[in-house]
């Protein structure tokens, strides 16, 4: 092999070399810079890590216990004895029950998101990568699915299968690879057509390291954003499996079942029963806000 | 004027035909790509091109868009796989039973791409970018980082200064120099360039032209240099090739070609370049119209439809590739230069 | 252009296949003996037997699709266990009830969300759009019938305004739309149904008419003397199309989030049919409920794919 190392050249044609800019910035890096400026973002971002710490540490800051119950104090409004949050209709402390329903409502929101990422980004990396035939197969397995309204498909899977948490997860995961493996497919697809693939192929890469260094950290990108506002989606898809009765059983704390449990109270203790609903509006609300902020930063054509 | 490189080429450690035998030859290479939604039909992108690369030397292939230049280039490198022909590389067969692999080719040329927007990844820096061919070819990262250093250096690119960065800092200039470094940087014998300073401008253009041919001397390539760009291919060239809608029409060295063309459409090409000298103004265009449809294209010389000496037998007949009045060099494929064709036009030898 | 909608409606059958294939499965993926999900639990041993023949359950898994393709197609969507109707019927009543509900809820819900995201796309950054944008974030955040629920408490708990459930004084057959003494059940359940679709809605109008806004076209009519009414009437209807697509897609919303709404408000419609057989385990309407939504949600989107194809000739691609 000619040894390229072995012959010098003072090539004497290139007087001028316009300095580059000054800061070398990658991608990554830029994405980081951008975050760091944006002070909507990072509050968001900062009442997202404390909802999920509250949810962590529910059992050592919950000032009682979710699941012990109370004839006498039910249905009490906020402040009455040291129940900051009032008491649901069998006498349990609603900000313990609340903290403790966080713990699932937000399982229930990244489990299936991060399930159904994998799997169909894997399905959409491939099928954009191979194309023809394989790729046909594959996205016209997912129109079906795309069919349904996601609530509707959810309810039907999980109606099906009986209620229970695995089954209301499950149902979820499928509802959310079909966008996802979209998502996948098409930002394969538009790389796969870019020049430098085919340099890539011209030295003689195999397609599975092509996708390792080329292709993946390209698609990456769109995928976790992408991700990212699902999560809101299943936070508030999954309270609403459990109004229905679909996922957990009581006594377990959940929002959305807390919400269905409390109807029938409304006219007693108002305030107190919309509260789960608030603990999932909030949540929703700033993982969605989170979610807007990184797709600001990292959806930049450089 | 072109400038032709007499130094013999020293040979390679991998030589495997001697310095006679043509680097690569092509022969009778078709390539067809099947029309969506219309049955049967298909876009003759290459239909029967055979020439050959001598070693050392610089040929030029040039035409219009839509000739077949760039499907041409990616078929000698097997990115896309030929329908009919065969391609011979240092006298072995490639892609055949006894020749030589597809693999092992890529390890002998490589290609240099025009500087688009996506002709490197925007998220690896440029270090990565030309250390991934030798990584990919069986060097360890910390080697293949070395020979890209290298490589950077040999183009005119200081490592240290533009490793770290991200093609989009660069300008299109030092861009194409990093294309020209990944190329190199798996020490090919041969290297093709698909329109490598058509994207660039003027007086980066020479500058890389200046470069290219240095190289070349360095380190004993072989290119094939393809373009539409007529001056250009003059400049660097040793023997040109005209495609036109799939075929040669002409190929002789680049003297010749550009001095005494041959073929009335390769007239035509040279004739239409704006001139500085008042002696040799152009009053009307030489050739008018646009190329026919590559998808159905006339029947005997395709390129009888815009031909001011057409007659019936050029419609009927295809002109074969001969060596009529340049001797063995110069050869063109027109029926006005073969005696026994049977046009009105053509002279006997 | 016909041969793009023919290809059009083509597509949609095996889409339609595969939604029927799905709901197919609905019976075998729960839990138990499939036999036992389509019988009410005190069937005779004789009931079984005929059913059982009636059903094809002794037969191999794609007789067993056929047979029931078979039946659905002419209408039988089998008995519901807890009501021992035929399916259909109770399929269709709810539907109708369902489709009351929508009849107010897409006009208002598509309207005021594109009004809102067009205000904002035109004056993007001014603080119009920012209380456009904030309200679709809230809008697309909350859980609807938590909205549904906290509407009740104000208007029919704390000021007994409107009525907190039910269709109508006197249920679904009762019903007059006329009068308002029927009429002001909907009121509640069709604002609550409306709140997602505004949302989104008013975004992608606005994320649309603003990247209209910025192409080049739109300076050209400008330079050409236009006012810059005649100039936004133009950005709309190039932004149209884009919206026209989620509008379709939102209409399946419509559907299936009906669920959640009417069962709060204990509205007779398919939605609560839907959460009523979930809790009884009444698999047959469970199946024929699905089914038919999911058929209505694809000829819907059929119909917005063509009728987006008349509107912008770009999207009719060969």
């Amino acid at each position: 092999m000619a040894d390229i190392a072995e012959l010098h050249s003072p090539l004497e044609a290139f007087e001028e070399q316009a300095a580059p800019a000054t800061r070398v910035r990658g991608y990554w890096q830029s994405v980081a810079y951008r975050l760091r400026h944006d002070p909507a973002t990072l509050i968001f971002g900062a009442a997202v890590l404390l909802i999920v710490l509250a949810a962590l540490f529910a059992p050592w800051i919950a000032p009682f216990d979710p699941y012990k119950e109370s004839i006498v104090g039910r249905l009490k409004p906020f402040g009455w004895r040291d129940h900051l949050l009032g008491t649901d209709e069998l006498g349990r402390d609603m900000l313990s029950r609340i903290l403790y329903g966080g713990r699932v409502s937000l399982l229930m929101g990244v489990v299936p998101v991060l399930i159904a990422s994998l799997i169909g980004g894997l399905l959409g990396i491939i099928g954009g990568f191979v194309g023809g035939r394989v790729n046909t197969a594959i996205m016209r397995t997912m129109d079906v699915f795309y069919a349904f309204p996601s609530v509707l498909l959810a309810v039907a899977i999980a109606g099906a299968m009986g209620g229970g948490i695995g089954n209301g997860m499950l149902a979820l995961t499928l509802v959310f690879i079909p966008p996802m493996c979209r998502v996948a497919e098409t930002a394969t697809t538009q790389v796969r057509a870019l020049d430098y693939i085919e340099a890539a192929r011209a030295t003689g890469a195999s397609t599975i390291k092509i996708i390792r260094y080329h292709v993946l950290g390209n698609v990456l990108g769109p995928v976790f954003i992408y991700a990212s506002s699902l999560v809101s989606v299943s936070i508030l898809l999954a309270s609403g499996l459990s109004f229905l009765g679909l996922r957990v059983r009581p006594p377990v704390p959940d929002w959305g079942l807390m919400l269905s449990t409390l109807r029938q109270s409304i006219y007693v203790v108002p305030f107190v029963c919309a509260l789960p609903g608030v603990a999932i509006f909030i949540t929703s609300i700033c993982f969605n806000l989170v979610s807007d902020g990184l797709r600001a930063a990292m959806d930049v054509r450089m | 004027m072109a400038v032709i490189d007499t130094d013999k080429p020293i040979l390679d450690a991998r030589d495997r035909g001697g310095p006679a035998q043509p680097l690569l030859i092509a022969r009778d290479l078709k390539k067809h790509f099947p029309v969506k939604g219309a049955r049967g039909k298909s876009v003759q992108a290459v239909d029967g091109v055979s020439f050959d690369v001598q070693k050392g030397e610089t040929l030029g292939i040039v035409g219009e868009s839509g000739c077949g230049k760039s499907t041409l280039a990616r078929l000698l490198l097997h990115l896309v796989v030929p329908d009919a022909g065969e391609l011979v590389f240092d006298g072995e067969g490639v892609d055949t039973p006894d020749g030589i692999r597809v693999d092992a080719l890529r390890r002998q040329v490589q290609m240099v791409f025009q500087d688009s927007y996506a002709s490197l990844n925007p998220r690896m820096p440029i270090r990565d970018s030309v250390a991934f061919g030798p990584f990919i070819q069986g060097k360890k990262k910390p080697a293949a980082r070395e020979i890209a250093r290298d490589t950077l250096r040999k183009v005119g690119l200081d490592p240290e200064l533009f490793g770290p960065r991200y093609p989009h800092e660069l300008s299109g200039g030092q861009k194409q120099r990093v294309n020209i470094a990944r190329a190199l940087a798996t020490g090919p014998r041969m290297v093709i360039l698909d329109e490598p300073v058509s994207a660039l401008d003027k007086s980066v253009e020479a500058q890389v032209l200046n470069l290219l041919r240095a190289l070349k001397r360095q380190f004993n390539l072989t290119y094939v240099f393809i373009s539409h760009d007529l001056s250009v291919v003059q400049y660097i060239s040793d023997r040109v090739l005209v495609m036109y809608l799939g075929r040669v029409v002409e190929l002789g060295p680049a003297d010749a070609i550009f001095d005494k063309p041959q073929h009335p459409y390769t007239q035509a090409l040279l004739g239409s370049r704006p001139s500085m000298d008042p002696a040799r103004r152009i009053e009307e265009p030489p050739i008018t119209g646009d190329p026919p449809n590559p998808i159905d294209p006339p029947s005997g010389c395709r390129f009888h439809t815009r031909c001011p000496f057409a007659e019936p037998v050029c419609e009927t007949r295809d002109p074969p590739l001969g060596f009529w009045r340049g001797g063995e060099a110069h050869a063109a494929a027109c029926h006005m230069l073969d005696p026994h064709s049977g046009h009105s036009l053509a002279r006997d030898a | 252009m016909s041969f793009y909608i023919l290809r059009r409606i083509l597509y949609a059958i095996p889409i339609a296949f595969g939604v029927s294939v799905v709901c197919f499965s609905l019976v075998y993926i729960a839990p138990g003996d499939p036999l036992q999900t389509v019988m009410p639990p005190d069937a005779t041993a004789e009931t079984i037997e005929i059913v059982k023949k009636a059903y094809g359950f002794d037969k191999p898994l794609p007789m067993q699709f056929l047979i029931w393709l078979g039946r659905v197609l002419t209408g039988d969507f089998g008995m519901s266990i807890s009501t021992r109707r035929p399916v259909f019927l109770e399929v269709s009543e709810a539907l109708a009830n369902t489709s009351l509900l929508a009849l107010f809820a897409v006009p208002l819900a598509f309207f005021t969300g594109y009004v809102m995201g067009a205000i904002a796309g035109c004056f993007p950054g001014r603080w119009i759009d920012r209380v456009v944008t904030g309200a679709a974030v809230v809008g697309v955040s909350l859980p609807n019938y938590w909205l549904g629920i906290v509407l009740v408490i104000f208007f029919a708990v704390e000021y007994m305004l409107l009525p907190a459930t039910g269709m109508g004084p006197n249920g679904s057959t009762g019903f007059h739309i006329l009068e308002w003494s029927s009429a002001r059940f909907l009121v509640l359940p069709v604002i609550t149904l409306s709140m997602i679709p505004v949302g989104i809605l008013s975004r992608t109008t606005r994320a649309a008419v603003a990247e209209v806004h910025n192409q080049d076209f739109v300076q050209t009519l400008r330079a050409k003397g236009l006012s810059e009414w005649a100039v936004t009437r133009h950005v709309l209807k190039n932004s149209l199309p884009q919206v026209l697509a989620v509008m379709g897609l939102q209409f399946g919303y419509l559907l299936g989030g009906s669920i959640l709404v009417e069962t709060v408000f204990t509205w007779p419609g398919s939605g609560f049919l839907l959460s009523k057989a979930i809790i009884n385990r009444d698999v047959p309407v469970l199946q024929g409920t699905i089914l038919t939504l999911s058929l209505v949600f694809v000829a819907i989107n059929l119909v917005v794919d063509l009728l987006q194809s008349l509107i912008d000739p770009r999207i009719r691609r060969a």
